[in-house]
């Protein structure tokens, strides 16, 4: 009941996006009315044209986040242990942590063209910098009694990095991977809206050039609902994953 | 005996001195070394990316080396469209971060101040924080159609989360003290929030706008690949159409360049404006 109550404002809206558009207040190929708009969503589902392109953007999203974690995470930790990597691969995290990302998306195309290819290259690169932070941050806060300690009693440096700096990085690691899943989206679906012949953005663009703007909203909602579920889910799975800590 | 006393004394504290001294000398060195490391790695990056380039492994096409790059930027600036296009992308990018630091601000404070203000936005912003709100660009379209108006609105629309976020966390932060013991004073409900409660929120505020001012540049730099015309993303977008990949990677180095200054003006004035927090003292 709590629950239904505090969601009510979003209800309300949806109320109102129905009636301005039913009683013709603005004009109905800018704002269909919502009931349209669901309409159009099942036809998309039933013709397969949302499920494909849907799944397409979820492969090239999954895969370059996947590679980002790997990639950032593996660098963040090993600049926190060793110093001379440090020291002169941080200036250049630093360098390229405030290159706004979309402007990596003429040179992907450039690169890998219009495919998967170099959407995947794109989520890639721009979602490793947050990455690599986090897991950096994380890894230097790692407690040095729990290092040495470690070290006393026999790890060797492998075994020490992922018995000990990794799961005192963990916290500000899954942090930054959390604001690189955020961007991953972001990257995806504006690389496809620019430049693409499949997924998300594309559909978008394409309903839209066509003027069927029900179904053009449909895909949108539909985005920024998996957006929206993607941060929620990720949040419960951090909370499963860090249940150890108070 | 007090004067070897005395001499000791002495002795110790030059020593304490000195140890002072190597100390300061050690950490300005390490910021040198530092400093130095920096500078270095970033001409290492660019010799690099000169020598790769020229080394025949890659097409100009692929990667133009850097010198190429480099003139590419300089004939752009002598003919002035270089600046053209920074002021267009900086005046839409800023334009739109104003609007959303001082509404987001303005939305935060109500929201803290009012139950049915915050009844209402709570779970619009907390659903729509996390939603990837560039896919409403095409909407945004067809409602404003091509030109600033629009491309300020998405540039807001995407920046106003962190601050309003921001904001009310910073108020909900505040300690109750202060705004009671302001209360005692006699202060009104306004002068509350201007002169207690929002200069208390200050550092996690900034923290929101520092996290919304790059937001703010991407979104505008994605809204002009989208749509076209003159700023940095269009004219990327353009040269990425044409083939012309000196002025892609011209884009990128100039794009870069802007960001790293907008980072660094949002750092120093959040300094500025927080002389009187700790968070400043602590680090001189």
């Amino acid at each position: 009941m709590r629950a239904t109550l505090s969601y009510l404002p979003l209800v309300l809206l949806a109320v109102a996006w129905e009636a301005i558009a039913r009683l013709n207040l603005v004009d109905s190929s800018a704002l269909p009315p919502l009931s349209k708009v669901g309409l159009a969503w099942v036809d998309l589902i039933r013709g397969g044209e949302l499920v494909n392109n849907g799944a397409a953007s979820l492969y090239r999203g999954s895969v370059g986040l996947l590679l980002a974690v790997l990639g950032g995470g593996g660098l963040g930790l090993c600049m926190a242990r060793w110093r001379l990597l440090d020291v002169f691969v941080n200036p250049l995290v630093e360098l390229f942590y405030p290159l706004p990302k979309s402007a990596l998306i003429p040179v992907t195309v450039l690169w890998l063209g219009f495919g998967d290819g170099s959407k995947i290259l794109l989520i890639f690169l721009g979602c490793m910098i947050p990455v690599t932070i986090g897991a950096y941050n994380g890894a230097r806060g790692s407690d040095h009694a729990l290092v040495w300690s470690a070290r006393s009693m026999g790890a060797n440096r492998l075994r020490m990095m992922w018995d000990v700096v990794v799961p005192s990085a963990l916290p500000e690691l899954l942090n930054g991977i959390r604001t690189a899943l955020a961007l991953a989206f972001i990257l995806l679906v504006s690389s496809e809206l620019i430049v693409s012949q499949q997924g998300f953005g594309y559909l978008i663009g394409y309903l839209g050039s066509t003027g069927s703007y029900e179904g053009m909203y449909a895909v949108v909602l539909t985005v920024a609902f998996l957006g929206f579920a993607a941060d929620r889910i990720y949040q419960l799975f951090i909370q499963w994953l860090l249940r150890w800590r108070d | 005996m007090v004067a070897a006393m005395a001499r000791l004394d002495d002795t110790a504290s030059l020593a304490a001195a000195e140890a002072q001294i190597s100390r300061d000398a050690a950490r300005r060195l390490d910021i040198a070394f530092r400093g130095g490391a920096g500078i270095f790695s970033i001409l290492v990056l660019l010799i690099a990316w000169e020598i790769f380039a020229r080394s025949g492994k890659v097409t100009a096409f692929m990667l133009p080396p850097f010198s190429a790059v480099a003139e590419r930027i300089y004939a752009d600036a002598i003919g002035g469209e270089l600046w053209r296009n920074l002021w267009v992308t900086m005046f839409r990018a800023i334009t739109g971060f104003a609007i959303a630091a001082v509404g987001g601000i303005a939305l935060g404070a109500v929201m803290a101040r009012s139950r049915i203000v915050r009844w209402f936005f709570d779970p619009i912003i907390s659903v729509g924080f996390p939603m990837p709100k560039i896919a409403f660009l095409p909407i945004i379209i067809l409602w404003l159609g091509l030109y600033d108006v629009s491309k300020i609105s998405i540039v807001v629309f995407d920046a106003i989360f962190p601050v309003v976020t921001a904001t009310l966390a910073g108020l909900a932060g505040v300690e109750k003290e202060l705004i009671w013991s302001g209360r005692n004073m006699g202060a009104s409900e306004r002068e509350l929030m201007w002169q207690v409660a929002l200069p208390a929120a200050l550092p996690q505020i900034l923290t929101g706008l520092q996290v919304a001012l790059p937001i703010a540049l991407i979104v505008a730099i994605i809204a002009e690949m989208a749509m076209g015309g003159y700023g940095l993303g269009g004219a990327m977008m353009s040269a990425s159409r044409f083939a012309d990949s000196r002025g892609v990677f011209a884009g990128i180095v100039e794009i870069a360049i802007v960001g790293y200054a907008l980072i660094k003006a949002m750092a120093l004035i959040r300094r500025r404006l927080l002389v009187w927090h700790q968070e400043t003292a602590e680090r001189h």
